[in-house]
Formats: structure tokens, C-alpha cells, sequence
């Protein structure tokens, strides 16, 4: 039996790079030992990315994108489709928790500097998979085409149309009519089932592609490649096969024990993974009197309505939510400190990355509320703190009093 | 320790939006009974829903036939919910009177009940159906604490009786209170106890999946504790020599 299957991967080697790619990428790719909770996050964005991609093509067999039968379908999965409710939950519930795992992800960045050189592009690619996530987020929520799908829908795309001069052709392009309507739902699911997952696997193949090329940061943010052993092997490296596959099953079942509860005890949240009005079919003579994004979206949102209208536009806290955006892919040459890690930072910068945190929740927290001057003027604040943190980070990371970095990684 | 600090701030950080709307103001609502365990309960506020609701209100994406899911058998679903005899039980359920015809005679058209425990919220609709007072000046000579000026009339009036609005100002504090003006054929503690019923089976229907999941749940999350020793066991076993 043995021979016959060794006689086959030998086949197939033959023709195909098997062995070496196993080994490339697995058994005889070396990561840090000393990865910390904190490091489960990618693998598990790649599980979410897994769960939400086989829970979409059963979905997509039993939805309708007619805005005439798309609530109605929704319903029909949740009732009459065997384990249907099991799938749209699922779905739904891998949503948001594609976020929070990508947000722990990308907060990890931040805390070890695994944005710094060598891994800039790594960085960017991953900036990027951000960005068409939530493209694919925005427009998935198109789909069940309730009051929320349709009226955040519509705002989110009357915001190109303040762009100056080509703005409401703009939006009229991405409409594809003058209101959101059928053909709307239409295109937003072509987008959605096929074209940004697409591009989706391709980028987050290439940010794995990348990080393979230079190789995990770790909590140190020191290059465990600076010490070899005679077989040309890290120190201070493990083969990720045995090591982390059994170690990222660990986290895996636990990531699941979680997911699981939400979707058996609390699909909904409270109305944060599925909102309530959501549940009220789209109707587009009738404004709901408070819109809010979902969750995941809050905190930009948030930083779009500090911003008042300039001349009459809207267009000012428009750039302001790029700029929110586009500023992290700066990251790894706004960063002047000697050291990566946030071990081995000094006080200063670790006053900032708390006071970052804060401004993001509470932007994502204010973005949820209805706008009062009181959460606008704190809003405004947060926002000047969320923009300190990037555009000053030049000027502070240098002057920080950093600690001296260890030569070899600290395990216990 | 330290992991389970910054856990308990993760947690803190992802309630903070829900504390933040319960304190919003807003009418007091009276917190639904549910249990939906109660299957009796389940079926009387099914009786009530489809012998009464369902006279404007539709639920189209809800089957009879899923009342077995809180335990009636096809007989009964005919017998005790005074089914036509050219309904199916497999058809959806779809309220009696005309669409566009309860349009003009409320003003608008009665929205879909099959969800409407989700949108409005159990707590809601078991205030909504127990603070209508008669209001002589309205089109429909009803209205009501939860949904200022609702178009709805009152349908179940003869079950609850008529109220009657009183508004008290005392030391500048205004306070709304209704009062029965005329009973009805029901007590008011039997009122309440048909209208929880009522939401219950509201409560069921938004999401029929209620009923299977927690015990599903339970089964998934045993599976899983016992594969996360089994991995933590593996992992430990292979990274005993990593020092």
C-alpha cells in the first residue's frame, strides 16, 4: 500500500512540483517558535475566507437576485431549504466575524511591527485583501434586500456622487440607474458571488506568496533568519508542519466554540450582525429614521459625519474616509523607530497605539448612534486622534525611548 | 492571567454600543413572557394569530404546515384554526382580506407578520397589543401608547375592552396611564396572558429555527470541547521538544 502511494506521489512529482511545494511551504518552512495568542488571526481569516466561500455557493443555489424575490428567497432559505437557516447564519455570522479576525490581525500588525522592512509589501497586499473585503461585505449586504440593505445601500453610493464634476455619473454608473433598484441587486451580485471573490483568493494567495518569501514577523519583531544552524535552518525557527498546523488547530476549535455559540444562541447579536430593520423588506419610498452600517464600517462612517460640508458638499468627509483608509497603507514608512515590537517601544508610542485603539472603537461605537452635536464634537476629537496617530508617528517613533531588543527570540 | 485581562477589555470594548442604546429613551415596554417550550402556549397563539390576524395581516413565508413544529398534527391545524377547506396545508399563509382593499380602508397596507418579531422586537409587540385606547378623534377611533398614531384599529377589543387615556401632570412630572373604560369578554390578567401567547407564537414564527437550535448548539459546542482537548493534547505532544 505504502509503495503504491510513494509510486504515485513519485508519478506525480514527476510532472507536478508536490513534494517540494509540501516542503517549501510546510514542513520544511521555517516560522518563529515564539508565536503568542495573537498569531492565530491569519489562519484563521483563511478558515473564515473557506467558511464563507462553501456557505455562499449553497446560498447561491436557493437565492433569487430579483429585487421582486430576494426577501422573499432569504426567507425561503431560512424556512423551507433543508439546514437552510444553518447556511445563512453562517454566512452572516461569518460576515462580522471575518472583521474581528481581520481587525485582531491587522492590531497584531501594529503591536509587533510586522508591517516594517523586509515585509512592506506583505503589508500592502493585505491592505488591499481589507479593502476588497469590504467591497464584498458592502455588497453582500445588498442581497437580502431589507430596509437596512437598501437605505445604506443608497447612502453609501450617494457619497460618489459628491465627488466634484463626474460624481453623479459616477454613481449612476455603479447604480446603473438613477435609485438603487433591480439592477443594482443585480450587478452588486455578480460582484459579490464571483467577481471580488476572485480577486479575494488571488491577493490572499500572494500575501501568503509574500510572507513565505520573507518570513513571519514574531512578537520580538527581531529576524530569526540572523541565526543558523549548520543545516542553513533558523535558531529560533520550527517547520510550520508539525508545529503550527497542530498549534493552529488549537486555535481553529476555538475560533469555532465561539462562532458556533453565536450562530446556535445569537445569530443576530442584538441586532449588530444582523440588523433589526433589516428584517422590513426594502421599500424605497420609505426612509428609515435612523441609518447605521453595519459594525465593521462604523468606525469610518463615523469619521465621514465629523466632518461638516464644505461649500455646500459633502465631498471634504468623503476624502476624509479615504484618507482613513488609504493613510494605513503608509504604515511601514510612517514608522521611524529603532525597534518593532511594542515590547521593546518606548512609553510614547505605546501612549499613542492606546489612544489609536480607543479613537477606532469609539468612532466604530459613535457610528452606530444617531449623529447628536454631543457624539459629533467627540467623534471629531477621536478623529483628530485617529489622523495623529499616522501622521505624527514619523516624529514620535523616532523620538521614543526604545529598549534594547533581545538577539534571540524570548520563549517561555 | 494576562490573556484573560486582555480579553475581559475585548469584551468591555464590544458592549460598550449596547450600552450605550439601552440607556436611549423611548416608551416603556413590558417585557414579553417567551418560552418556547411551551407548546401549549405556542398553539394557543397560533389559534389566535390565524383565527384573528390573519383576517388582514398575511404571513407569507410561513407554511401551516410547520405548526408541527410546535406540535399539531394536520387535523388539528384544520379543526382548531378553522381552515377553508381549499386551503393546503402546505400553502403559505395569506390573510383574507384583499391587499389593496385594506390599503383604503386603513390608510395603509397591514405589513407581513412572518418576521415581524425580528424588526419589532418581542418586548414591543407585547406592549403594542395591550396599550390601544380609544381615541374618538382618529379615523379608526383607536390609538396607541407604542405606535403613536398607528392606522390599526383595535381587533381585539372584544377581548380586551375599550381603554381610556389619563394623563396626570403632577409637580410638572406627566404621566400617561390607561384605564379600563369598558371590560371586555376577557379579564385583563387573561388579556395579557392570550396576548404573551400571541407573541410567543410571533416570537416562534419570525424564526422557526429557534426551536432546534439551542439543543443543536448544545450537541455542537460538547463536540467541540472535547476535540479542543484533543487538539490541545496533540499540540502539547508535538511541541514537548521545542524549548
Amino acid at each position: 500500500m505504502m509503495k503504491l502511494l510513494n509510486k504515485l506521489i513519485g508519478w506525480i512529482d514527476e510532472r507536478f512540483p508536490l513534494v517540494s511545494t509540501w516542503k517549501a511551504h510546510a514542513s520544511e518552512y521555517y516560522a518563529p517558535k515564539n508565536f503568542n495568542f495573537w498569531y492565530f488571526f491569519g489562519a484563521l481569516a483563511l478558515l473564515v475566507l473557506v467558511i464563507q466561500i462553501a456557505s455562499g455557493i449553497f446560498l447561491t443555489m436557493n437565492y433569487k437576485p430579483d429585487a421582486l424575490f430576494a426577501f422573499a428567497s432569504v426567507e425561503y432559505i431560512m424556512r423551507d431549504v433543508q439546514w437552510g437557516w444553518l447556511l445563512r447564519y453562517i454566512h452572516s455570522t461569518g460576515a462580522s466575524m471575518f472583521f474581528v479576525v481581520i481587525y485582531l490581525h491587522m492590531f497584531r500588525g501594529l503591536m509587533y511591527g510586522s508591517y516594517r522592512k523586509p515585509r512592506e509589501l506583505l503589508w500592502i497586499i493585505g491592505m488591499i485583501i481589507y479593502l476588497a473585503l469590504m467591497a464584498e461585505a458592502f455588497m453582500g449586504y445588498l442581497l437580502p434586500w431589507g430596509q437596512m440593505s437598501f437605505w445604506g445601500a443608497q447612502v453609501i453610493i450617494n457619497l460618489f456622487s459628491s465627488v466634484p464634476f463626474i460624481g453623479p455619473d459616477l454613481a449612476l454608473m455603479i447604480r446603473g440607474d438613477f435609485v438603487v433598484s433591480d439592477t443594482t441587486l443585480n450587478r452588486f451580485f455578480a460582484l459579490h458571488v464571483i467577481a471580488i471573490p476572485l480577486i479575494l483568493v488571488l491577493i490572499v494567495v500572494a500575501h501568503l506568496v509574500a510572507l513565505h518569501e520573507v518570513g513571519s514577523n514574531n512578537p520580538d519583531g527581531i529576524e530569526i533568519k540572523k541565526h543558523k544552524d549548520a543545516n542553513g535552518h533558523p535558531l529560533d525557527g520550527i517547520p510550520f508542519h508539525p508545529y503550527y498546523t497542530v498549534k493552529d488547530s488549537v486555535g481553529v476549535v476555538g475560533f469555532l466554540i465561539v462562532f458556533c455559540a453565536i450562530i446556535f444562541f445569537a445569530p443576530d447579536m442584538g441586532g449588530y450582525f444582523l440588523e433589526y430593520n433589516n428584517f422590513v423588506p426594502a421599500n424605497p419610498m420609505k426612509t428609515p429614521e435612523h441609518i447605521a452600517p453595519v459594525w465593521y464600517f462604523t468606525p469610518y462612517y463615523a469619521i465621514l459625519r465629523a466632518v461638516p460640508p464644505m461649500f455646500g458638499s459633502q465631498f471634504p468627509g468623503v476624502i476624509a474616509m479615504g484618507v482613513a483608509t488609504v493613510i494605513i497603507f503608509f504604515l511601514p514608512w510612517l514608522d521611524r523607530g529603532k525597534v518593532k515590537s511594542i515590547r521593546y517601544r518606548g512609553p510614547i508610542y505605546k501612549t499613542f497605539l492606546a489612544l489609536f485603539v480607543i479613537s477606532f472603537v469609539g468612532l466604530g461605537w459613535l457610528g452606530l448612534l444617531p449623529a447628536t452635536p454631543t457624539y459629533t464634537m467627540i467623534s471629531r476629537i477621536l478623529a483628530v486622534v485617529y489622523f495623529a496617530f499616522f501622521l505624527l508617528m514619523p516624529w514620535y517613533t523616532r523620538i521614543d525611548r526604545c529598549k534594547a531588543e533581545p538577539d534571540r527570540v524570548t520563549f517561555k | 492571567m494576562k490573556a484573560i485581562n486582555k480579553l475581559r477589555i475585548l469584551v468591555l470594548f464590544w458592549m460598550l454600543p449596547a450600552i450605550a442604546i439601552a440607556s436611549e429613551g423611548g416608551v416603556h415596554l413590558d417585557k414579553a413572557p417567551i418560552n418556547l417550550k411551551d407548546t401549549a402556549a405556542l398553539q394557543r397563539g397560533a389559534k389566535l394569530f390565524t383565527t384573528r390576524c390573519l383576517a388582514c395581516h398575511s404571513a407569507s413565508y410561513m407554511r401551516y404546515n410547520r405548526l408541527r413544529d410546535i406540535g399539531m398534527g394536520e387535523a388539528q391545524i384544520k379543526k382548531e384554526l378553522e381552515l377553508p377547506e381549499d386551503v393546503k396545508l402546505g400553502s403559505t399563509m395569506q390573510a383574507a382580506m384583499d391587499a389593496s382593499a385594506a390599503k383604503l380602508a386603513f390608510g395603509v397596507a397591514p405589513p407581513d407578520l412572518s418576521v415581524i418579531a425580528r424588526s419589532r422586537s418581542a418586548d414591543w409587540l407585547y406592549t403594542y397589543m395591550r396599550t390601544f385606547y380609544a381615541a374618538p378623534d382618529r379615523a379608526s377611533g383607536w390609538d396607541n401608547l407604542a405606535f403613536p398614531s398607528v392606522g390599526m384599529p383595535h381587533a381585539l377589543a372584544d377581548l380586551q375592552g375599550e381603554l381610556k387615556l389619563q394623563v396626570e401632570t403632577h409637580e410638572g412630572h406627566t404621566t400617561r396611564k390607561l384605564v379600563l373604560d369598558k371590560p371586555g369578554s376577557l379579564q385583563p390578567a387573561e388579556y395579557d396572558a392570550a396576548i404573551a401567547d400571541l407573541t410567543n407564537y410571533l416570537v416562534f414564527m419570525s424564526d422557526p429555527s429557534k426551536l432546534v437550535r439551542p439543543g443543536l448548539g448544545y450537541l455542537v459546542l460538547g463536540f467541540l470541547a472535547v476535540l479542543l482537548v484533543l487538539a490541545y493534547a496533540l499540540k502539547k505532544e508535538i511541541w514537548k521538544d521545542v524549548h
